[in-house]
């Protein structure tokens, strides 16, 4: 019933505003000058498609009344025109080339990105993106978050609280951008073709493995806030769980967040040079697993054969502790590689994946996988 | 074995009795009919993958299916109803209708003919069965984007190669035989330019499927060997490329959508000027639009790549060259609307799913003038916006077509008539219910719905549940669809030889059900200027 | 036959047997990649069935056609058919030409970071662009994005700074002697057509016989050739270089292969006595093929051989 009202407010309010921004009826116009300028353009190919589109369709459906055989209608005969061909060959291409004036501007600009002042390097794997700040040595990756990955299979409650209404757009660790800096994003993927989309940047950009893309944004000053987007990009089962958030925050701000995560990073160096315990290991572990490796084996490691092997009983996770980092970190056929993981999250994850599901296989330490790298 | 049947004694034989008669049958009625219904049997296959998609779809969640198998969907419904539906249904028109419209006996190469179709059933059944194999079917979208398809795939896959071979192979046959048909079968007193425009565009059609099709089978034999030989095409790490993979599928793709449409054009020509008692307007420069759609439909194809990093030079190039299409798209609507233009209009069921076509074919154009936009492209690509266009063109405008073929021509092919009371409900359900389904995807696009996707957020789930209800509302409309010709065929009235009174063809100087070897002599050229669409 | 009756064969079985062939043939190789062990035999049994089919239908197409069933208009629909078919045939090689081009001017120089790709590179240790060579790295290099390197290293004693193609294969070593075979054995084979018009049995089978030596000779220097080719470490597996290499020259000798049986049936019907000077469709359009073959060697010698 609910669902019907909707229905019907949206067909008798299609033209008002509130409607249109209520249930995205149209295109976002972002906050960026490229998103706006494509917005624009989108606007204008749009009214001059509806204009065409009444000048054509009245013509036709005043034929259609008018010239029926039930109103007496008696069949001309007439069928050529020099005149006529030639005039909706030329118009149409004038119209065309007018048109293709504005894009050819927008398109050389989003383009070119050389006036990037800093870069951050985006790599798609199945199913996460992974965000490097080379300048600044941040690296990290970023998941579904969990919420909304429990409220997949759950109920409807379960859907509207996840991620505070947003449900499949939400993350564990977010990108962090500064305002008011053009920044250049380095794009590629290490498995399959991923697209990196946030449509209120005007930034969509296919992710190849192999090759780098480049794309740049500049969120002005005053556009600080929380910015959200999907893989675009058919990329496997779980193609439709990767999204992007994005939180644009104002330089100060980012400075701050850059010492933070240099400061956890170097912590997280430190803590992989110490031995840690079995449980300590198992419990992070535990967590590791959840988010980077139940996708394919299942939270309960019985996997999905044949493709995606169980962990249960595993040849591997109860064989040489050698071959199991070595796989781990290099990844085979379509296992990915983990070696951007950190030592003791990698660490933890294997000695986990070794001594859960009912497997007996021994304790790695993060010292283990360094010098396995 | 060694008696020659020359088609001056054919009434002594007709067809052969029993099941067999259709397996060896070298006859082009016949072979036009197995044509037609291997069609709509995929067409309701495909069509039943498309309502699982639709019920996963109709709310947030994952309610029926594990994500992969939501991709399997995806895929084969895309492989099911382009290769297995719209175009065997094309080639059954054409099947059916060329001899007959061209004065001929038969097709020019019979018994390559019955192999045309024959394999059909075969490359079907191979696709089918990979939906049981382990690991399941195919995944990666009609479009197969190495290396999803290739290093991420599942085993199936070869499978599915195979069967793109099989089904390539067919259409390659269908094409020449046709081309042999229609340059060397013709009335010897036909001019091309008077050859009607159903015979033009599949001739150029033809052309289409000769270059493209052998394209589409290079490809697969790359991912073939690069799953299995260890080749390197569509891997960065021994030189290759995966947007190589994307740009030898698109040179095949997009002229393949051209192949789903060009026919579908003569068929509304054909229409529109009988129920607008009126000659179609522009013969030759219908000729000329559909000869440069073939020719541009070469040129543009990485209109669907402008997202792969392409130099900003190559991503201009094809903006412009896709816009072109426009020009000799917009002659034809022109010239249909200048034909109903003081016409003397009805609306028999033929004309109704004709004129429908003229409107909905026109905004699924739009919206492909759109996308061609290489910049706007940004946020309509890979959305459910695409989704939208394509629909609109391919069912909307290919689909439409067909049933629109089917209701003109099947007092011809049955000697009996549809009944159109029947018919007129079943097209007014069909095109309310269409819209529902196609129409709100446009803003689920814009709203920023990616597409091959198994669940989404909140804010997209009015408009997926709306158009979801619509997906059942036209899936069953099929059903009645399929009432309308079976009731046709066993309880049909007689229908007279030419049941339209204003149409124009050599088919409608045949028998009411056109006898099984259509012309016997070839017509007279009186016949031919008396029945000619370019008087 | 007269000019105004068309034949239209009797239902047959010839196309049923072929589909069930050919997707025995296609279902056997799938299972046998996958290592299926049935897999191989059932191959060999679509073939088998798939050779028996051809047989079977060419032979009946034959007959009817020396019976003098097929009038002119058929003798013009099948060489429509022919034309068109071997059309089919070069956009297939056009795809995989498509690809070397492709390679060659695109992918390979954006590995090494041209146009905009000046960031590609970034991704890949000790890398430099090279066409020839495309096998670069040491297997197990490992991709900065974390996918590792398949493909084996460059053959032994040869750098990237000094590897030509003359290293794996010199153009005018055997590739230019069996340009010279192919080009000869396709005037031998005008030179039969013109005999043939003539009418002039002895000499029709004089030059099919040497058309189909300097075929078969082709083949077995292409053997020799690969032979060559693997020994000094080009393989399939070597990378873009080595795929593009076998798939075109690959399919070419199948193409040469297929061409050389049909000169060899043609040569059979010759002797049978089965075309005269006015009626030859059958040993045409195998001529038509045979040039085809030929013409698609040139391209390969200049693309894949020589520049
Ligand atoms: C029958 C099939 C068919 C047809 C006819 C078309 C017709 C067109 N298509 Fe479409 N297209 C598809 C089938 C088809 N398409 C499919 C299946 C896909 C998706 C593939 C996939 O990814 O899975 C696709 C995707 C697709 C894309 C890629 C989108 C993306 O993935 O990002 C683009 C981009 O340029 C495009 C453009 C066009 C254009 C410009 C036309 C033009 O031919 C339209 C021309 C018609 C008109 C414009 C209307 C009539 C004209 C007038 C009334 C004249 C006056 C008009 C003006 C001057 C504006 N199409
Ligand atoms: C060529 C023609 C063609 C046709 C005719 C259709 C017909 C339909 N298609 Fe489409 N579709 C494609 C070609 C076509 N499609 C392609 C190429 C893709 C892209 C694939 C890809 O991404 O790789 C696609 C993708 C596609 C998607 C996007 C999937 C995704 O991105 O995840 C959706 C979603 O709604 C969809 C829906 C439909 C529906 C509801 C119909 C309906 O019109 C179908 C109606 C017919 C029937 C329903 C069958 C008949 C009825 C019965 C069997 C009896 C009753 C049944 C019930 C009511 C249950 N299709
Ligand atoms: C994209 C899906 C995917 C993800 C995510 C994934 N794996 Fe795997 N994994 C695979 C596949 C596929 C294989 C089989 C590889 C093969 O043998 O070719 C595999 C194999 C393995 C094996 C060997 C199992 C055996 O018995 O052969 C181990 C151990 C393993 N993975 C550990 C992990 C760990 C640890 C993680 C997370 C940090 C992880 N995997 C994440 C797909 C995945
Ligand atoms: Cu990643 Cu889709
Ligand atoms: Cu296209």
């Amino acid at each position: 019933m609910k669902r019907l009202t909707t229905l019907l407010s949206v067909l008798v309010a299609t033209m008002s505003t509130s409607v249109f921004a209520e249930y995205g009826l149209n295109m976002t116009e972002g906050v960026t000058e490229i998103s706006k300028n494509i917005y624009d353009l989108h606007m204008m190919v749009f009214w001059v498609c509806v204009a065409i589109a009444v000048v054509v369709f009245s013509a036709m459906l005043y034929s259609m009344f008018a010239h029926r055989k039930s109103k007496g209608a008696v069949a001309a005969q007439f069928h050529e025109s020099t005149t006529a061909e030639l005039a909706w060959t030329i118009i149409p291409v004038i119209i065309l080339v007018l048109m293709a004036i504005p894009a050819t501007k927008v398109l050389i600009d989003l383009e070119d990105t050389s006036k990037a002042e800093m870069t951050v390097k985006i790599t798609g794997h199945q199913w996460k993106w992974q965000y490097d700040y080379p300048e600044e040595g941040i690296s990290f990756i970023s998941n579904l978050a969990q919420d909304s990955k429990d409220a997949i299979r759950g109920t409807d409650e379960d859907r509207k609280k996840a991620g505070n209404d947003n449900y499949l757009l939400d993350v564990d660790n977010r990108l962090v951008l500064p305002s008011g800096k053009p920044i250049r994003f380095l794009i590629t993927a290490s498995d399959v073709i991923h697209n990196w989309w946030v449509p209120d940047f005007g930034v969509k950009q296919d992710a190849n493995p192999g090759f780098i893309n480049d794309a740049w944004v500049e969120i002005p000053v005053g556009n600080e806030g929380t910015y959200r987007g999907q893989c675009a990009e058919l990329c496997g089962k779980d193609h439709g769980f990767m999204p992007i958030v994005v939180d644009v925050v104002t330089q100060a701000e980012y400075d701050k967040w850059v010492s933070e995560q240099q400061a956890a990073a170097k912590a997280a160096a430190d803590s992989a040079n110490k031995t840690w315990s079995k449980d300590e290991l198992m419990a992070q572990g535990k967590s590791v697993y959840n988010t980077n490796c139940a996708g394919c084996h299942k939270v309960d490691g019985t996997g999905m054969p044949p493709v995606f092997p169980a962990m249960v009983g595993s040849p591997v996770a109860n064989g040489e502790a050698a071959d199991h980092i070595g796989l781990v970190l290099h990844g085979k056929g379509a296992m990915p590689a983990f070696k951007m993981l950190g030592d003791s999250d990698l660490a933890a994850v294997i000695t986990y994946e070794r001594n859960a599901f009912g497997n007996t296989g021994s304790v790695v330490q993060p010292s283990d996988v360094k010098s396995a790298r | 074995m060694t008696t020659a049947t020359a088609s001056h004694d054919d009434h002594h034989h007709g067809p052969e009795k029993g099941l067999m008669r259709w397996v060896k049958t070298t006859n082009h009625k016949d072979i036009g009919s197995l044509y037609m219904w291997f069609a709509f049997i995929m067409l309701l296959i495909g069509g039943a993958l498309a309502m699982g998609i639709r019920a996963e779809l109709l709310a947030p969640g994952m309610q029926l299916m594990e994500p992969q198998f939501f991709n399997s969907l995806t895929t084969m419904h895309g492989l099911i109803m382009v290769f297995g539906a719209i175009m065997p249904a094309f080639v059954g028109l054409g099947n059916w209708l060329i001899p007959m419209m061209v004065g001929a006996p038969d097709m020019a190469l019979p018994r390559m003919n019955n192999w045309s179709f024959w394999i059909l059933p075969f490359a079907g059944g191979i696709l089918l069965s990979t939906f049981f194999m382990e690991g399941g079917a195919p995944a990666f979208g009609w479009t197969f984007y190495a290396p999803l398809s290739t290093t991420f795939a599942p085993d199936s896959t070869d499978f599915f190669i195979f069967a793109v071979h099989l089904l390539g192979f067919s259409s390659i046959m269908g094409a020449i035989n046709i081309i042999a048909t229609v340059l060397n079968m013709r009335a010897p007193e036909m001019k091309l330019m008077d050859m009607p425009l159903f015979v033009w565009t599949w001739l150029i059609t033809s052309f289409l499927l000769i270059g493209a099709m052998p394209v589409l089978a290079g490809a697969v034999t790359m991912m073939l060997t690069d799953r299995n030989f260890g080749t390197a095409f569509f891997d960065a790490t021994g030189g290759g490329d995966p947007v190589m993979f994307q740009h030898i599928f698109w040179f095949f793709g997009h002229p393949e959508v051209y192949i789903m449409i060009l026919p579908a054009f003569g068929v509304v020509s054909h229409i529109i000027p009988t129920f607008a008692r009126k000659p179609l307007f522009g013969y030759s420069s219908m000729v000329y639009a559909t000869a440069s759609i073939a020719f541009l439909s070469y040129i543009v194809w990485a209109h669907h790549m402008f997202l792969t990093g392409m130099p900003v030079a190559g991503e201009l190039y094809f903006m412009y060259a896709t816009m072109l299409i426009a020009v000799p798209t917009g002659v034809k609507v022109f010239n249909w609307i200048s034909t109903m233009w003081r016409g003397s209009m009805t609306f028999e069921a033929p004309m109704l799913w004709a004129v429908s076509f003229v409107f909905l074919f026109t905004i699924g154009g739009f919206s492909g003038l759109m996308l061609g936009i290489a910049p706007a492209d940004i946020q309509y690509h890979d959305t459910y916006f695409v989704v939208a266009h394509f629909h609109y063109v391919l069912v909307t405008g290919a689909l439409w077509s067909i049933i629109a073929a089917t209701f003109y021509w099947l007092p011809k092919w049955t000697g009996k008539m549809y009944n159109e009371g029947l018919a007129k409900v079943h097209f007014w359900w069909a095109i309310i219910s269409v819209n529902v389904l196609f129409f709100p995807q446009h803003f689920l696009g814009l709203a920023g719905m990616p597409r091959r996707i198994p669940d989404y957020s909140l804010q997209f789930a009015d408009f997926n549940y709306i158009s979801s209800i619509g997906g059942f509302a036209f899936g069953a409309s099929f059903i009645l669809l399929t009432y309308i010709i079976i009731d046709c065929v066993r309880n049909g009235k007689p229908a007279e030889a030419r049941p339209w009174p204003s149409a124009k063809g050599l088919e409608w100087t045949l028998e009411p059900k056109a006898q099984y070897h259509s012309f016997n002599t070839p017509p007279s050229r009186k016949l031919i200027e008396q029945e000619s669409q370019n008087s | 036959m007269s000019e105004q009756e068309y034949y239209v064969p009797h239902g047959t079985y010839w196309p049923i047997i072929g589909s069930i062939g050919v997707s025995t043939l296609f279902v056997g190789f799938a299972n046998q990649m996958h290592g299926v062990e049935w897999g191989a035999s059932v191959m060999a049994l679509g073939l088998a069935i798939t050779v028996f089919m051809m047989f079977g239908w060419f032979g009946q197409v034959v007959n009817e056609s020396t019976n003098g069933m097929y009038n002119k208009q058929v003798d013009r629909s099948f060489r429509w058919g022919m034309s068109w078919f071997i059309f089919s045939e070069v956009m297939f090689f056009a795809a995989f030409f498509g690809a070397l081009f492709y390679a060659r001017a695109l992918s390979v120089p954006w590995l090494g970071g041209a146009d905009n790709n000046i960031f590609t590179p970034d991704l890949w240790n000790a890398f430099s662009a090279s066409w020839h060579q495309m096998a670069f790295l040491a297997p197990g290099t490992e991709l900065q994005s974390g996918t590792t390197m398949s493909f084996p290293a460059v053959p032994e004693g040869l750098t990237i700074e000094n590897a030509t193609p003359a290293d794996v294969v010199d153009p005018w070593g055997l590739p230019a002697l069996n340009t010279a075979l192919l080009l000869a054995s396709g005037v031998t084979l005008t030179y039969a057509h013109h005999a043939l018009r003539a009418g002039h049995r002895n000499q029709i089978i004089g030059w099919l016989v040497a058309t189909i030596a300097l075929g078969v000779a082709f083949l077995g220097f292409q053997i020799m050739e690969y032979s060559h080719a693997y020994a000094d470490g080009l393989k399939m597996t070597t990378g873009i270089y080595g795929s593009t290499f076998y798939m075109l020259t690959g399919f070419h000798g199948f193409h040469v292969t297929v061409g050389a049986i049909m000169l060899t049936v043609i040569l059979y019907r010759v002797q049978k006595g089965h075309f005269d000077a006015d009626n030859h469709f059958g040993f045409e359009g195998v001529a038509w093929y045979w040039h085809f073959v030929d013409v698609v060697w040139l391209g390969l010698f200049v693309f894949v051989y020589w520049l």
